[in-house]
C-alpha cells in the first residue's frame, strides 16, 4: 500500500505527540461507526442511481421522450367555392382549435377547462366518451374551433406541464360563408362527422373527428374539397411551447371547386324572396347549368360549421318554417298550372286535339258525376289553346285531358324529366310523384279512375314536383325538347341530352300560349319586360280539396302556393327560372321573381356586350375616349 | 510563530476534492442555466466559491479555541439575526428565508447559524466532564439548538432546521447517552409525530411527505418534481446525454435543476459513471473530514469536525435520496455544487473549521 510522504510523516509525528491528547481513545470506535455509515450512505445513493440509470433506463428514456416530443396534425384547408366567373362564394379564415390530448388527461381538469373554454362539460364529456370508443388513445380530441382571444389567453396562460398540460392548440382554417344566409342550401356547410356518417359507404375515407361536407356542394363534393392533413413532430419544453421542429409533412390543400352560379343572379333572386317561403331556380337550359338557386327560409352556414349548440341545431330541426329544407329540390308539391304547358303539349303530340280546337268554359263543367270548377267563375266563354294557356282556362284543359287520358300525359310528364330525380349534383333531391294507371295499381294496388285525369290535367291531384324539376321540364320543352341534365359544377362534363319524341310545331304552339301569358293579356302581364321576350306560366296550387278550404279549420297554411315558370327570349332561349312562394295565394306572386332574375341576366348581358364593344373600340381607336 | 501552521499543513486533499466538486458544480449550472433567466448564475456562484476560499482560509488562520470562546456572542448574534430575518426577510418560493444585502445579493442566515451550531454543539459537550450526558446537560443543550430550530421552522424551512439536529445527535451520540435516555427520546419522536401531522405541518409539508410515499398520487402537481427528477436521473443510462444535451434539463422539464435537483440534472447529463466519479469524491470529503476528527487534538475539534461531517452526510442523504425519489422533497441543497451563496460559503466556512482543526493537531 502506498501512501503519500505527506502521509507518513503526519502518522510519525501524531505517534510522537500521541500522548499530549487529552483522550486519546476518546470515542473512537463510534467514529469508526460514522465511517462505515458514510461507506453506507453513498452505497445506498449509487445503488438507487444504478436501479434508474441502468436496470430502469428504458422505461425512463421512454418517459423523456413522451415528455419532449408531440405530433401536431397540421390541418388541411378545403377548398375554395367560386361562382361561375371566378368569384370568391366560400373561403377559409386562419383560426386556432384546441385539442385534448387523451393521454395525458386527467378527468378533474375537464371540469375547469370546460368552464374557461365556455362549453359545455356533458357535450364535451359525451364527445370523449365517444372518442374513447373507437380511437387509438394517441389521438387528440377536437374539442372547440374558432377560439376567441379571451380562450386564446386561458389557453396559453393554463397549458404547462404543471396546469392542463393535456391542452393542444393547433391553426386550423374555418369556413367562411356568405352572410346572410345567401347561397345557403347549394353550397350546404360543414361539422363533425357523425357516428352514422362514419358506418355510412359515403365516408369511408374518414375517420371520427373529421369535418366533412354535411350538406349541399360541401357534401357531394366532400372529396374533392377535403385536402390531406400533415402532421408535425415538434420538440416542446415545459410550459408546451415549442422549441425544434423535430419532423413535418405539409399539408395538401382540398380542390377549388367552380360553380355553375351567377352570384348577380343569386342575390336578385335571394332579394325576391325575402321575407318570403318559397324557392327559386334558373337553369341554362342550352346545357344544364344552375345560374342560381334558392330556398327560403334560409339559415346561416357558418353558425352550422362550428358554433352550433345542441339546443340551437334542435331549434331549426323543429321550426315550423323549416329553414335546412332545400326547397328548390326537396319540397315536392303540386304544381297547378305551371303544369298545363306540359298537358298541351302531350295532346298535341297524341292528337287528342286538332289545331282548331276549342273549349266553352261557362265557369265549370261535371265529369264523371262531379263538377269541377275553373278558377274564372264566370268563365271564359269559347276558347281555343293559345287563349286558355294565357288565361289558363281550367275547363279547356279537363277536356284536354279527358281526351288524352292520363297514361299519355305521364308519359309526357315522364319525358319532361317529372316523377324521377333529375340527377342534379346535390344530395337529398326528391323526385316527386307523375301518377298513372300503373303507378296507382303498384302504389295503392287500385283502378285509375277517370275522375281522377280531370284533376291531373290543372297540375293538381297526386302530380308533384320540384322546383328543379318544374324549370327542368319547362327548359327543355322551351329549346324543342332536349333535356340536360342541371349540374352546379362547371368542370363536368356536359352529358349526352335527352331528346323527346316532340314536333318543332307543337312545341311552338304551346311556347306561343306562354308568350301570351305574359305578353298578350295573360295572366302574369306583372312579369311584362320591354325588349325581352319572356315566356312563362303561372300556377296557383291547392294544397286541399275545395271542401275542406272552405270549412273553418283551414288555415293560412292551406293558402294556395304561387307558381310561375319563364324563360327567355322566346327563339333559343338562355334562361329558364321557375319560382315558388308557399302560400302566396296566385302564380302573380311569383312571376314577379321570374322577372327580376330574368332581366338581371339580361342587363349583365348587355354590360358584358357593351364592356366588350368598349375595349374593342379602345383597341381600334387607342387615342378615343369613352365619352360618358 | 511555528511553521507547522503553514500552508504546507493545510488539508490538500480536503480542499482538493472541494475544488473538484465545487467545479463540476459550475459547470452543471451553467449547463443547466443556459437557456434560462438564470443564465448568469454560474458566474455567481464563481465569485462565491473565490469569496468562500478566502473565508475558508479566515477561519482556518483563527484557533478554534478562540472562536469557541465567542460562542455566546455568535449565539446572540445568530439569534438577532434569524429575528431580523423575519422582519426584513425576502419572500421567496412562500418561505421567508432570506435577508436581501448590498448587490442584489441575498444572507440566508439559516445557513450561516450552521456554523454557529457546530460551534455551539462542540463547546457545550467538550465541557462535560462525565463519560455520559446528564439529564440535565441534555436538557439544556437541547434547548440551545431547539430555539434557533424553532426560528428556522417557522420561516418555514423544515428541512434547514433538521440539518441542526443532524449536528446536535451527532454530538450525543459521540458523548454517550444511557440507553433509557435513548429509548425515551424515541418513544417521545413516536408520541409526537402523530401530533406534529395534525397540528404543526402544514399542508404542502403534508403534501410532500404523502407524495413522497406515493409519487403518482399526484403526478402533475407535488409529485411533479419527483417523478421529472427520476425521469431524468434514469433517461441519463450509463454514459449520460452529454452536457447541455439533457432533454429534462435543456426543456425544463426538471424543476430548479441548477439548486436543489442539480444532482438529477448532473445524472441526466453524465450518466452513472459520473455520478459515481461525484459520490466517490463526496466519499472521499467525508471520510478526510472524519480522518481530520481521528487526528484532533482534543474533544472539541472532533465534535467540530464530526458536527461538520455528519451535516454534511445529512445534506447529501437527504439531497441525493430526494432526487432518485427516496427522501421527500424538502428543499435543502447539495452542499458544493448546488448554486446558492449561503450554503458555498457556509460549507467552505465549515471545511475551514476542519481544517483549523487540523492545523492544531500538534498541541504545543
Amino acid at each position: 500500500m502506498s501512501i503519500s510522504p505527506i502521509e507518513q510523516e503526519l502518522e510519525k509525528k501524531l505517534d510522537a505527540e500521541r500522548v499530549l491528547r487529552e483522550n486519546k481513545k476518546f470515542a473512537a470506535d463510534k467514529i469508526n461507526a460514522v465511517q462505515y455509515l458514510i461507506f453506507a450512505v453513498v452505497a445506498f445513493l449509487i445503488a438507487c442511481f444504478y436501479d434508474l440509470q441502468i436496470h430502469q433506463r428504458e422505461y425512463y428514456s421512454q418517459a423523456a421522450e413522451r415528455n419532449r416530443i408531440k405530433a401536431l396534425p397540421i390541418l388541411a384547408p378545403r377548398g375554395k367555392i367560386l361562382d361561375r366567373d371566378g368569384r370568391v362564394i366560400v373561403d377559409n379564415h386562419a383560426s386556432f382549435s384546441l385539442l385534448l390530448s387523451r393521454e395525458t388527461l386527467r378527468p378533474e381538469h375537464l371540469a375547469p377547462i370546460a368552464a374557461g373554454l365556455g362549453l359545455d362539460l356533458d357535450e364535451v364529456k359525451a364527445k370523449l366518451a365517444r372518442f374513447a370508443r373507437t380511437r387509438a388513445k394517441y389521438e387528440p380530441v377536437l374539442i372547440k374551433e374558432e377560439l376567441s382571444p379571451a380562450d386564446l389567453a386561458f389557453v396559453e396562460s393554463h397549458r404547462d406541464l404543471e396546469t392542463f398540460p393535456e391542452m393542444e392548440l393547433i391553426e386550423s382554417h374555418t369556413r367562411a360563408y356568405p352572410k346572410d344566409g345567401l347561397a345557403s342550401h347549394v353550397i350546404g356547410y360543414v361539422g363533425e362527422i357523425s357516428d352514422a356518417e362514419l358506418n355510412s359507404t359515403e365516408f369511408g375515407r374518414n375517420k371520427p373527428g373529421d369535418v366533412v361536407g354535411q350538406a349541399g356542394i360541401e357534401r357531394q363534393y366532400n372529396d374533392l374539397l377535403t385536402g390531406t392533413d400533415g402532421e408535425r413532430q415538434v420538440m416542446v419544453d415545459n410550459l408546451g411551447y415549442e422549441r425544434q421542429v423535430l419532423g413535418y409533412k405539409a399539408a395538401v390543400p382540398g380542390q377549388s371547386l367552380q360553380l355553375t352560379i351567377d352570384l348577380d343572379l343569386q342575390v336578385v333572386a335571394e332579394l325576391a324572396l325575402e321575407g318570403r317561403r318559397g324557392a327559386v331556380v334558373a337553369l341554362d337550359p342550352r346545357n344544364g347549368e344552375v345560374l342560381a338557386m334558392v330556398s327560403r327560409p334560409s339559415y346561416d352556414s357558418n353558425m352550422m360549421s362550428s358554433h352550433i349548440s345542441s339546443k340551437q341545431w334542435n331549434a331549426l330541426l323543429t321550426d315550423p318554417d323549416k329553414p335546412l329544407f332545400n326547397r328548390a329540390l326537396q319540397s315536392q308539391l303540386a304544381p297547378g298550372s305551371t303544369f298545363k304547358p306540359i298537358v298541351a303539349l302531350a295532346a298535341l303530340q297524341t292528337q287528342s286535339i286538332t289545331d282548331g280546337f276549342s273549349a266553352n268554359c261557362g265557369g265549370g263543367a261535371s265529369y264523371y258525376g262531379r263538377y269541377f270548377k275553373c278558377h274564372l267563375k264566370r268563365g271564359h266563354g269559347s276558347i281555343e289553346l293559345n287563349r286558355a294557356i294565357a288565361q289558363s282556362c281550367d275547363v279547356f284543359f279537363y277536356a284536354v285531358g279527358n281526351r288524352t287520358g292520363i297514361d299519355n300525359i305521364a308519359r309526357f310528364a315522364e319525358m319532361a324529366g317529372l316523377g324521377a330525380k333529375t340527377g342534379i349534383d346535390l344530395p337529398y333531391e326528391a323526385s316527386g310523384v307523375v301518377p298513372s294507371t300503373r303507378w296507382k295499381m303498384r302504389t295503392q294496388r287500385q283502378k285509375w279512375y277517370a275522375g281522377e285525369t280531370i284533376s291531373v290535367s290543372i297540375g293538381q291531384g297526386a302530380l308533384t314536383v320540384t322546383p328543379l324539376q318544374l324549370a327542368h321540364a319547362i327548359g327543355g320543352i322551351a329549346i324543342g325538347g332536349v333535356w340536360r341534365r342541371p349540374h352546379l359544377v362547371k368542370e363536368q362534363a356536359p352529358e349526352s341530352a335527352r331528346k323527346g319524341d316532340v314536333s318543332p310545331e307543337n312545341v311552338m304552339k304551346v311556347i306561343q300560349g306562354m308568350y301570351s301569358v305574359v305578353n298578350a293579356g295573360g295572366t302574369a302581364g306583372v312579369a311584362r319586360l320591354p325588349g325581352i321576350e319572356l315566356c312563362g306560366k303561372t300556377g296557383t296550387a291547392q294544397l286541399a280539396s275545395n271542401d275542406f278550404l272552405k270549412s273553418a279549420k283551414a288555415g293560412k297554411e292551406f293558402a294556395d302556393n304561387a307558381w310561375f315558370v319563364g324563360f327567355a327570349p322566346r327563339e333559343n332561349p338562355e334562361i329558364v327560372v321557375a319560382a315558388l312562394v308557399e302560400n302566396g295565394l296566385h302564380g302573380d306572386r311569383a312571376a314577379p321573381i321570374v322577372r327580376d332574375v330574368v332581366k338581371a341576366y339580361f342587363d349583365k348581358k348587355a354590360r358584358l356586350t357593351q364592356d366588350r364593344k368598349a375595349l374593342a373600340m379602345q383597341r381600334i381607336l387607342p387615342g378615343l375616349n369613352p365619352v360618358n | 510563530m511555528p511553521n507547522y501552521r503553514s500552508l504546507r499543513d493545510f488539508d490538500w486533499t480536503l480542499w482538493g476534492v472541494t475544488l473538484l466538486i465545487c467545479s463540476l458544480g459550475v459547470l452543471q449550472i451553467y449547463s443547466a442555466t443556459r437557456d434560462t433567466i438564470w443564465r448568469g448564475a454560474w458566474t455567481k456562484q464563481l465569485l462565491c466559491i473565490a469569496a468562500g476560499i478566502v473565508l475558508a482560509w479566515v477561519v482556518s488562520r483563527v484557533d478554534y479555541h478562540s472562536l469557541l470562546g465567542h460562542v455566546p456572542l455568535m449565539y446572540l448574534a445568530m439569534m438577532v439575526m434569524l429575528m431580523v430575518t423575519f422582519v426584513l426577510g425576502t419572500k421567496i418560493f412562500g418561505s421567508r428565508r432570506w435577508i436581501p444585502v448590498f448587490g442584489g445579493f441575498h444572507l440566508q442566515v439559516s445557513e450561516f447559524a450552521k456554523l454557529v451550531i457546530v460551534l455551539l454543539v462542540a463547546r457545550f459537550l467538550s465541557a462535560v466532564r462525565n463519560d455520559r450526558l446528564e439529564l440535565e446537560d441534555l436538557f439544556k443543550l437541547c434547548g440551545l439548538v431547539a430555539l434557533p430550530m424553532l426560528l428556522v421552522m417557522k420561516q418555514p424551512d423544515l428541512g434547514t432546521s433538521l440539518t441542526y439536529l443532524a449536528v446536535l445527535a451527532a454530538g450525543i451520540f459521540l458523548v454517550g447517552l444511557r440507553w433509557q435516555y435513548v429509548a425515551a427520546i424515541v418513544a417521545l419522536c413516536v408520541l409526537l409525530m402523530p401530533a406534529a401531522w395534525y397540528f404543526y405541518l402544514k399542508d404542502y409539508q403534508k403534501a410532500r411527505l404523502t407524495t413522497f410515499v406515493d409519487p403518482e398520487r399526484d403526478p402533475r402537481g407535488k409529485g411533479y418534481q419527483v417523478i421529472q427528477s427520476k425521469i431524468a436521473v434514469g433517461s441519463g443510462g450509463p454514459w449520460g446525454k452529454g452536457v447541455t444535451k439533457g432533454s429534462q434539463t435543456q426543456l425544463q422539464f426538471l424543476p430548479v435543476p441548477h439548486t436543489d435537483f442539480i444532482m438529477a440534472a448532473f445524472a441526466e447529463e453524465h450518466g452513472f459513471v459520473g455520478v459515481v466519479v461525484v459520490l466517490g469524491l463526496y466519499l472521499l470529503l467525508l471520510l478526510q473530514i472524519v480522518q481530520n476528527a481521528q487526528t484532533a487534538p482534543d474533544k472539541a475539534g472532533i465534535y467540530i469536525c464530526m458536527g461538520v461531517g455528519m451535516l454534511l452526510l445529512f445534506h447529501l442523504l437527504v439531497n441525493v435520496g430526494m432526487v432518485v425519489g427516496r427522501m421527500p422533497v424538502t428543499g435543502i441543497p447539495l452542499p458544493l455544487m448546488s448554486n446558492g451563496g449561503s450554503s458555498i460559503l457556509t460549507t467552505f466556512m465549515m471545511l475551514g473549521l476542519v481544517n483549523n482543526v487540523r492545523l492544531r493537531r500538534f498541541v504545543n
